[in-house]
């Protein structure tokens, strides 16, 4: 086997282990999550009431759920993947095991790839799982929803999620204290300027200019039109989220390797937080 | 006692003829608070003072020091986690601050902290850090049970989660994470502090035992002088960030024409081992 083969074998395989890893701790904190899936439903259902509130006619009160329930949706698969990506660092300096981790002779884009695969997977499962279950409950009708083109969006949307979440999860190698929280920040500015529960044009002209490099804005419009409508994957917010992805990704790798640096230059990947 | 040898030999990129470990002028520090100066102001502290050593593969090195000496500092830069400020290091000709993957590969490492994922079983995070080395699971389902049985490790309690186990047991699981990747360069840095006298016994014979079977080269950093004068072929003593002798244990007696190396380290700086100052306590907080 070639250097290339033998070091490109060994990343695949401590990708696989990363993966591995995070299988086996959700499967010991399964009750944990389940009491967070219960708290995330609840949360997603005080959002999504409010359709009911407004007394429309009932086909106008069905597509507000449903835009509603996107939003809110999205808004949970976006905060497991910034939570998982920013746990690189606060979750293993919590365990004592970051320096174990950062000895080991994996590239550090094999490592934070690792984590973002994890986190889609298991974030696209908890959102399958969230909005249908509310759905349900609430009683939204779907009969035009094209859920494979949703899928797909959330998925190509994912890569560009990973990126910015590369560049939060510098956050608590910076500050081992308050770093991880400011992780939910940066979510929740993104998420605020992308139309997570209501339509971009309603915003100020400023925060409309910001909508247009976040890649929710993307992929909250191409999931309510995929869900409500039953639009198929549409290139005007394909193409977005490639560009935002192929600059995302590079930079967010750019940021960390950057905030590791610092950390070993500064003795701060030791320090618990 | 099982052994060690039965591992396989792993192609890893070591130079023949230089030295395991080459260590000059190496300096670091690390900037605190300084609140008598002003509420923002900060202060340079040195945790390596310009330390230089050269280890010889196959030896087993023993490094002395209180806490807050510099030790862990040493540790840490040796094995890429630490950046240095000035001097430099190598291993096995490869340059520590430059040639990173290489000297991940070539290197591991046991602390004083066992540090594991605590609800994953023993198995799980052999296997977890395992990847991170290129091992896929047809090598590990062998070798993990392999490696625990070679540390004294029960089987029945391979999959248990490691919160269950005793401290002296989260050692010898952190001995087998190290060994699993069969290193040249073991770096231990305090392996045995805070184990019961048994545990502690356990440990200090894998670690000869590795020494007779494994190809590797062993930093011990300890504040245990018995420990170090049992198992080391050369004894140093890091005081404070400068590095005072490095010599065989007989040497140092003879030196300073004393008995124990107890009455070494009061010769060489004036203060008894076990006394730590308020000055020590301030190196303690910054360099652990």
């Amino acid at each position: 086997m070639t250097a290339i083969g033998a070091t490109l074998r060994q990343e695949l395989i401590g990708l696989g282990g990363i993966v591995e890893r995070n299988v086996y701790l959700t499967k010991r904190y399964l009750l944990w999550d389940i009491a967070f899936m219960v708290w995330t439903i609840a949360n997603t259902l005080t959002i999504v009431f409010i359709a009911r509130a407004v007394h429309l006619p009932a086909a106008q009160e069905n597509t507000l759920a449903t835009k509603l329930l996107v939003g809110a949706v999205i808004w949970a698969f976006l905060g497991i993947i910034f939570e998982f990506v920013t746990e690189t660092v606060a979750w293993e300096r919590w365990e004592g095991t970051i320096e174990y981790t950062f000895m080991a002779p994996l590239s550090r884009s094999t490592h934070l790839f690792g984590m973002g695969t994890y986190a889609v997977l298991y974030g696209l499962i908890r959102a399958t799982i969230l909005f249908f279950a509310v759905a349900a409950f609430i009683g939204i009708h779907l009969p035009d929803a094209n859920f494979g083109a949703a899928l797909a969006l959330l998925g190509i949307a994912s890569v560009s999620f990973i990126g910015i979440g590369m560049m939060t999860s510098v956050l608590p190698l910076v500050s081992p204290e308050k770093g991880a929280q400011l992780g939910f920040v940066a979510q929740g500015m993104m998420l605020a300027v992308s139309g997570v529960y209501y339509p971009v044009s309603v915003m100020p002209g400023w925060m409309q200019a910001i909508a247009k490099i976040s890649p929710a804005t993307y992929a909250l419009r191409g999931d309510r039109a995929s869900i409500v409508n039953g639009a198929g994957l549409a290139w005007a917010d394909v193409w977005p989220l490639l560009v935002i992805a192929v600059v995302a990704i590079p930079l967010g790798l750019m940021i960390f390797k950057r905030g590791e640096r610092y950390a070993k230059k500064h003795g701060k990947l030791k320090r618990s937080g | 006692m099982s052994s060690f040898a039965a591992q396989k030999p792993v192609s890893l990129p070591v130079r023949r003829g230089v030295p395991a470990v080459e260590v000059r002028n190496l300096r670091k520090e690390f900037r605190r608070r300084d609140r008598r100066a002003g509420r923002f102001a900060r202060r340079r502290m040195a945790a390596l003072g310009g330390v230089t050593f050269t280890i010889e593969r196959g030896e087993c090195v023993a490094i002395l020091g209180q806490n807050g000496s510099g030790k862990s500092t040493l540790v840490r830069l040796l094995s890429t986690l630490l950046i240095n400020d000035g001097g430099e290091a190598r291993i096995f000709g490869h340059d520590a601050f430059h040639d990173t993957r290489v000297i991940r590969q070539l290197v591991n490492r046991v602390s004083v902290e066992a540090s594991f994922f605590k609800k994953m079983s023993a198995s799980e995070n052999l296997s977890y850090a395992a990847r991170f080395y290129g091992m896929p699971p047809s090598k590990t389902r062998t070798e993990i049970p392999r490696i625990l049985g070679a540390v004294g490790f029960p089987a029945d309690r391979r999959r248990e989660p490691m919160e269950n186990l005793s401290r002296g047991m989260q050692q010898k699981v952190a001995l087998a994470r190290a060994l699993l990747t069969s290193p040249v360069l073991l770096l231990l840095d305090e392996p045995t502090t805070g184990l019961d006298p048994r545990s502690k016994l356990e440990v200090q014979d894998f670690i000869r035992d590795v020494r007779a079977t494994h190809d590797a080269t062993i930093l011990l950093c300890t504040h245990d002088m018995a420990e170090a004068e049992t198992l080391a072929d050369r004894i140093g003593l890091l005081d404070r960030g400068e590095l005072l002798f490095l010599e065989p244990a007989a040497d140092v007696k003879r030196r300073y024409g004393v008995e124990t190396l107890e009455q070494a380290f009061f010769a060489a700086t004036g203060r008894v081992f076990a006394e730590e100052d308020h000055a020590d306590d301030e190196y303690r907080d910054v360099f652990g």
